[in-house]
Order: structure tokens, then sequence, then C-alpha cells
């Protein structure tokens, strides 16, 4: 962080000029704005499928919440194991880096674990008993759009903190690159609390 | 200012502290839905714990709060798209 220390030294204009370590962050910015209206349409349109249904089954009786409460603590996780791998990375302590960096990949592979038992114990059993099923109803199409959609964004996150880790061990990344991938990692996370509540909880 | 916010020590145990609040947050969001508080408290309660957790993640573990302001009108912007586009739909979530 020095060299950003010494670029901020100066006295701080209103609006600075972006650094140019910020590029990186200000595209990963873009993609995920365009991204966020991507999960936007697909919250409202859900939400707007929901209210004009006559009939909706209890999200809470239906998708059982614990274990997904259990998945959001899994993201917030390693959410929080992400920003310790980047604090480690800024002050060049690698093998620190690389623990939490393990540990953040961990959390994504169990969230996705935990989803894989979820999606085959709804098909299998929950959804049968109810009558629902994916494309036949809304209740599961837009549940399974809806959570399908997060969760191929989970494991673009593994894929992409694997690679991330893979890099900064063969020293080709550095700190700047961990923090473009942490703000991705913790769009994810970010998105996930939103469908908690609005598929799960409401 | 954003190189004060970011040294390590210090923003080690803020990272941590605000784990504990979205912990604590989410918990209390599951042991609300069992409550069986009206339909439209319970909403309105939720929405805000949700948006709540969200601008904490962005804020600090996105760094938002301590980045340039380019950055947060970049994030703020499908956040009221998705605004207009609720308000656009009007018409259709309540026919006449």
């Amino acid at each position: 962080m020095s060299e950003a220390v010494a670029m901020h030294a100066g006295a701080e204009p209103a609006e600075a000029p972006l650094t140019p370590e910020s590029w990186g962050k200000l595209g990963m910015w873009l993609f995920l704005a365009g991204d966020a209206m991507s999960f936007g349409g697909l919250i409202v349109g859900y939400g707007i499928l929901r209210h004009a249904s006559k009939t909706w089954p209890v999200p809470s009786h239906t998708l059982g919440i614990n274990l997904t409460a259990v998945m959001t603590f899994l993201l917030i996780v390693s959410s929080v194991t992400m920003v310790l791998a980047l604090a480690a990375i800024q002050e060049d302590d690698k093998r620190r880096f690389k623990k939490f960096m393990g540990f953040t990949i961990l959390g994504g592979l169990t969230f996705l674990g935990c989803q894989a038992y979820e999606w085959t114990h709804l098909i299998g059993h929950v959804l049968p008993e109810h009558n629902l099923s994916f494309t036949k109803d809304l209740f599961a199409t837009t549940f399974f759009i809806l959570t399908g959609f997060h969760g191929m964004h989970v494991t673009g996150g593994v894929i992409y903190n694997s690679a991330v880790l893979a890099a900064v061990s063969r020293g080709r990344y550095q700190a700047k690159h961990v923090e473009i991938a942490g703000l991705y990692w913790h769009f994810v996370d970010l998105v996930w609390i939103l469908i908690f509540t609005f598929v799960y909880l409401l | 200012m954003p190189s004060v916010a970011h040294s390590a020590a210090h923003s080690t145990a803020q990272y941590i502290k605000i784990f504990y609040i979205l912990l604590a947050l989410t918990i209390l969001e599951v042991s609300i839905v069992y409550t069986g508080l009206p339909r439209m408290f319970l909403v309105g309660l939720l929405v805000i714990l949700a948006v709540w957790k969200a601008a904490l993640v962005a804020m600090h573990f996105m760094h938002l709060k301590f980045e340039k302001t380019l950055l947060s009108i970049v994030a703020i912007v499908p956040f009221v798209l998705c605004v207009f586009l609720i308000l656009m739909l009007l018409p259709d979530i309540f026919p006449r």
C-alpha cells in the first residue's frame, strides 16, 4: 500500500482522477453493475409473478430455511475470510493469504454442496409432494432460475478465486488483483443475502 | 483518508466486527419469520434487514465507504434502475 499512501500524500483533490491501480476496480464494478441488473430483473420479475399468482406456497414450509440459513452463514464467513486474505496479501504475508484464500474457496465449495443437496432433496421429495415442479408452476420455476443463476455465479467465483490463488502462489498476481477478485466474491454474497430474504424468508 | 482506513490491523478488527453484525442480523431475520407477525410488518422488516446487510457488505467488504465517489455512483445505478423498473411495471402489478 506504500505507493497508494504516496499517491494520496499530496492534497486530496475533491474528485481526483482514477489512479492507475483503480482501473481494474472500475472495470469490475461496471461488470457487477450489469450483473446486478440481471439479478434485479430476475428478482423483480419473481416479485411480480408472485404478486399476480392466486396461490403461492409458503416458502418457509416448502423450502426449509434452516439449511439455507446455514448456507447464508457460509457465504458470510467466506466473505470475511476473503477480506482477511486481502489484508494478508497487502501485508505481503503469502502464507496467511493462502490459508484464508483456501478457506474462502472451501466455503464456496461447501455452499455448492449444500445447494446440490437442497436441490436433490427438493426435486426428489418435497416438490412432488406439493405437486410442484420446474416449468410446471411459477413457484418452482422462479426458484430454480434464481438460485441456479446465483449458484452459477458461486461456481464462477470458486474457479476465479482458485485461479487467483494459483497466480499469487506463482508470484504473477499481487494485492490489487486479489482486491478485484474480492469485489466479485462479495457481490455474490450480497446477492445471496437478497435472494435469501426474497425467495426463502418472505 | 483511504490509506488510514486500509491500515491492516485496524481493518481486520473492523472486518470481524462487521461479521458479528451480519451474523446477528441473519439470526434475527430467521427468528422473526417464526414469530407470526402481521404479514405487511414482517415483509417491511425483512426487506429493511436485507438492505441493511447488503449495504454493510458493500460499504465495508467491498470498501465503497473508503473509495472514490465514482465507484459508489456505478454501484448505485442498478438499484435506481430496479426501482425504476418496479415503478414502470406498477400499472401491471395493480391493474386499473
